[in-house]
């Protein structure tokens, strides 16, 4: 029986990195649509912790390897146990989250198993003979579907387009014992950059508040937190005095396009719509249900945004 | 007749357009609103050698063609017509000495702008005399191995920042044409004085000032070319600077034109997108035809000057048209915009303010007409 | 020191990217071309380390005669010489590691540089495929920690840290939540990410040395690699179009739309 191999990966704290979770699921997609087993392998420091985790999750068998050369992240050391894993298991389908570490890491694995590989999968079409890995192409303005002619077939996985794996019974862990490979690289270290809020024309979320706020943002600063996001303005909040100039969205003021916005009492006036209509996902909180910016919006919700945006935080936080 | 540009020649345009997009565009309403001078953008134009693409590879230039200058021209001009002025108003400024100067005058008076970055100022209009270049009345008097110069002149760009002036005087009023010189100034001569900046409708960006000469010394190997050759010199400048004035406006008419594209697709009245509308559609028409043949215009007059020949007809033909085009299709952006347009958080207005001056220097609209004129009725 | 330096040519990010109705590949009719944006944070961050470490800066490209554009566009920014990998067809991220590696092995470079990904296929492999080929040292996704707004910037100060005795190299890499250092054994293959640095003009007097300076021709004959693609695009096809908006009834709806349609967080 075929066999596809997915990667796991651990936080800096050891605990299991969410988006495996995803890739997981990825997996197990594939490995019905292709008739194969679902595989996982883990290497750490001490890799039975991240394994036990790994095996509840729909996953046959998980390889761990444990070692003192894999205490940190480095290709130059995980390639070539993952490629002697995949080799050994014949495995013909090795994949990974598209997280840094699947990113930097899976092309050296295919490398080392002369394999294609798709990277950001985003779904599989077919089946075992006509299998094709759907990913996006020109920063997502088309969608591909790519079919590999290697015997060995390597991807990363974009983690929002699977919903995690479920738990779903117990799978076993086996050990196993890579040989040892000395790297050319060294680990130097890993600084956590507590994002402070991001730029705002830089961001990927952007929470904006108008008129609407009265000049009160603190439930705008809060759902920004929440999401990470940047703060933006309209022009009228920001003429008023209430908050800082360079908040302000608009013709005038700054150009975004996130992939996330959400306008909260702002009517929508074309010089706003100018600084933010290029934003993948707009939406909009207010409670005239004829402003225009519900024009504009993917989502619009009629509402008092005083008691929309807790709300919105709250649902948000719990469904991370 | 091959209409493509060459490879070089769009990696010229593609630097220029680069720079244009990136750095000038983005500060052009601030220094539109303050009327200061974008130094350090100059700077960096002159750096990346937007500037003295003319000037012979021997004098420190690049010695590019002049169909390569206007190419730069119009890009620089599409993000500040303000920004393009002062850049190409330099290159304007070195012209009399290149065209009629000695080599010894070269090398004193035009190398040392391609070797640091400096700026002259092209010193020939006056209060009482703008289209009437031959009544200029700024008198240089010989004494000696020097002239005292005595007068003023009015609406010098660049004049503040200045290191160096191409100066139009008299030594004989009474003589009129034939009566012109041309001198250089040196630095800031004891008994000149550089007045204020003018508060300008647009091209705000410019230094526009003011000059007076009382009793200025310059020395008699500062002239450039003989006593009573001034005119023409003058002229065969206005020769070489028109195809360049004329891309300022299609540069000016591109921006406006875009502009008006985008804001028609994305504003919508009676249900649909203004660009759906037949009114819109031929002014978005016109104003797109008009400026593309303002640029063929331009293109051949900087052609004929690249291959010897006199270019005088087909550069009064681009530079009037252009700057007529410029005015037209700004002043048309403006109502495609609507209210809008006539705000100043909108770009238009100021294209529309900028377009205007090209209808005035390097020769009025009417004065171009003169001279077309001239040209074909002569003989 | 030497420096292998990609500069791949791909369209124009600005220029609209349409489908073919058929599905087989992209509408080139209009479209623009340019040098793959990482590529020439790479070409600039080689010609900084050059400044200081002098030497040369080898930018080689891979196509048909078209590339040279993009070659000539590396040329004109200040590197040194050019390499043409003549291949008109298209290739897959192995044919194109491939490639690389034997113009490596040619050239043997302290460092090759690559744009961590191309904006056209956005695959970002081909430097790992090459740095495990060439058995060498990879540093992906290098960033810099100061702003662009720092005196570093301004003066052009590499990002890349290399060691006076051109045996290793220090750098900083964007990676989840942080930033990782790496120490890099020389020769390595480092991939760029955005903010490594603000790459340079190709100013006119450097447009005009670009013409003379040399672009060798090579090909997958010369260099004794089969391209036969292992990867092929079977079809192509447009998003889902914008959808008109909706009004949701309450926060719940919302945030379930978010989270499971519009894939928001």
């Amino acid at each position: 029986m075929p066999i596809v191999l997915i990667v796991a990966e651990a936080q800096p704290d050891g605990s299991i990195r969410k988006a495996t979770l995803h890739a997981l699921a990825a997996g197990a997609q594939l490995a019905s649509k292709v008739g194969a087993e679902l595989h996982a392998v883990a290497l750490a420091k001490d890799a039975t912790a991240l394994a036990n985790v790994v095996k509840e999750y729909g996953v046959k068998v998980v390889h761990a390897a444990s070692a003192p050369q894999f205490e940190q992240y480095l290709a130059e050391t995980f390639a070539p146990a993952v490629a002697e894993l995949a080799t050994s298991l014949k495995a013909e389908y090795v994949g990974a989250a598209a997280s840094a570490m699947g990113r930097d890491l899976l092309p050296r694995v295919a490398a080392r198993l002369k394999a294609a590989m798709a990277s950001d999968v985003m779904g599989f079409n077919g089946d075992a003979a006509s299998l094709t890995f759907v990913r996006p192409m020109w920063a997502g303005s088309v969608i591909a579907e790519v079919k590999l002619s290697s015997a060995v077939k390597a991807f990363t996985v974009r983690a929002t387009e699977f919903e995690a794996a479920a738990k779903a019974g117990g799978g076993e862990v086996k050990a196993f014992t890579p040989a040892a490979v000395a790297s050319p690289t060294t680990f130097v270290d890993f600084k956590e950059v507590k994002s402070a809020r991001p730029e705002l024309t830089e961001a990927k979320v952007v929470v904006s508040g108008g008129r609407g706020t009265k000049g009160d943002f603190k439930e705008i600063e809060a759902l920004a937190d929440e999401l990470g996001a940047a703060v933006g303005a309209s022009r009228a909040v920001c003429d008023a005095g209430w908050v800082p100039n360079d908040l302000q969205v608009g013709q005038t003021g700054k150009v975004v396009a996130p992939k996330l916005y959400v306008a909260a009492g702002i009517s929508g006036a074309i010089q706003h719509l100018a600084g933010m209509k290029g934003s993948k996902v707009i939406v909009a909180i207010n409670k005239d249900p004829e402003a225009p910016i519900f024009q504009v919006a993917d989502y619009g919700l009629v509402a008092d945004l005083f008691k929309a945006l807790p709300e919105l935080r709250e649902g948000i936080k719990s469904s991370k | 007749m091959n209409f493509d540009l060459s490879d070089e020649e769009k990696s010229f345009q593609a630097t220029a357009r680069k720079f244009s997009k990136d750095v000038v565009r983005p500060k052009a309403a601030h220094f539109d609103e303050t009327s200061t001078f974008p130094k350090d953008i100059i700077k960096a134009g002159w750096e990346l050698g937007l500037m003295n693409m003319t000037v012979s590879l021997e004098l420190g230039g690049a010695g590019l063609s002049h169909f390569a200058q206007v190419l730069v021209a119009e890009e620089l001009a599409w993000g500040c017509a303000g920004v393009a002025t002062s850049m190409i108003a330099n290159d304007l400024a070195l012209l009399p000495v290149i065209l009629s100067g000695s080599k010894e005058q070269h090398e004193r008076f035009v190398k040392p702008f391609t070797e640091a970055f400096k700026l002259t100022s092209f010193a020939l209009t006056e209060p009482s005399a703008g289209s009437d270049v031959a009544g200029l009345t700024t008198t240089a008097r010989r004494e000696g191995d020097h002239y005292i110069v005595n007068g003023q002149k009015q609406w010098i760009t660049n004049g503040e920042y200045a290191d160096q002036f191409s100066l139009f005087c008299t030594t004989d009023k009474a003589k009129r044409h034939k009566g012109l010189m041309c001198l250089v100034v040196e630095g800031r001569p004891q008994g000149l004085t550089v007045g204020k900046h003018e508060n300008k409708m647009g091209q705000r960006a410019s230094n526009t000032v003011t000059l007076t000469f009382e009793d200025v010394k310059v020395p008699v190997k500062n002239r450039i070319g003989e006593e009573g050759e001034g005119f023409s010199i003058a002229m065969a400048t206005l020769d070489n600077s028109r195809p360049l004035t004329a891309m300022f406006a299609v540069g000016i008419a591109r921006a406006a034109l875009e502009h008006s594209i985008e804001y028609a697709k994305s504003r919508q009245q009676f249900g649909k997108p203004i660009a759906d509308f037949q009114a819109i559609q031929f002014m978005i028409a016109d104003m797109a035809k008009d400026t593309h043949a303002a640029r063929l215009l331009a293109y051949q007059s900087a052609c004929m000057l690249d291959a010897g020949q006199r270019n005088t007809l087909v550069s009064s033909y681009g530079k009037c048209f252009a700057a007529d085009t410029a005015m037209r299709v700004t002043t048309d952006a403006v109502q495609v915009f609507g209210g809008y347009g006539y705000s100043k958080e909108y770009p238009v207005e100021k294209l529309m303010r900028d377009a205007k001056l090209v209808q005035i220097y390097e020769g009025t609209s009417q004065v171009q007409r003169l001279v077309m004129a001239r040209e074909l009725l002569k003989g | 020191m030497k420096i292998l330096v990609t500069a791949k040519r791909v369209e124009d990010p600005e220029s609209k990217i349409k489908v073919k109705p058929d599905g087989s590949g992209i509408v080139g009719e209009g479209l623009k071309y340019k040098i793959n944006p990482f590529d020439e944070i790479a070409v600039e961050e080689s010609l900084r380390l050059v400044a200081k470490f002098p030497g040369e800066v080898v930018v080689v490209s891979i196509g048909g005669k078209e590339v040279h554009e993009q070659l000539r566009h590396a040329l004109a920014m200040g590197a040194t010489r050019a390499v043409w990998v003549n291949h008109p067809g298209a290739l897959d991220q192995m044919a194109i590691a491939g490639l690389l590696q034997k113009v490596a092995e040619k050239e043997k470079p302290d460092l090759a540089i690559l744009g961590k990904q191309s904006i056209d296929d956005d695959q970002s492999q081909v430097g790992q495929y090459l740095a495990e080929w060439l058995n060498w040292s990879q540093a992906t996704f290098a960033s810099k920690v100061e702003s662009f707004e720092s005196d570093a910037e301004k003066n052009k100060v590499p990002a890349l840290v290399v060691s006076a005795d051109l045996k290793s190299v220090r750098v900083v890499r964007e990676v989840d939540g942080g930033l990782n250092t790496l120490d890099c054994k020389l020769p390595a293959v480092v991939t760029t990410d955005l903010r490594l640095n603000q790459p340079r003009y190709a100013s006119l007097p450097g447009i005009m040395k670009a013409k003379s300076k040399p672009i060798e021709e090579l090909t997958p004959a010369t260099l004794g690699v089969d391209v036969t693609p292992k990867l092929t695009v079977t079809r192509m096809s447009s998003p889902p179009p914008r959808k008109a908006g909706i009004k949701v009834p309450d926060v719940a709806t919302l945030v379930s739309k978010l989270k499971n349609e519009a894939k928001a967080f």
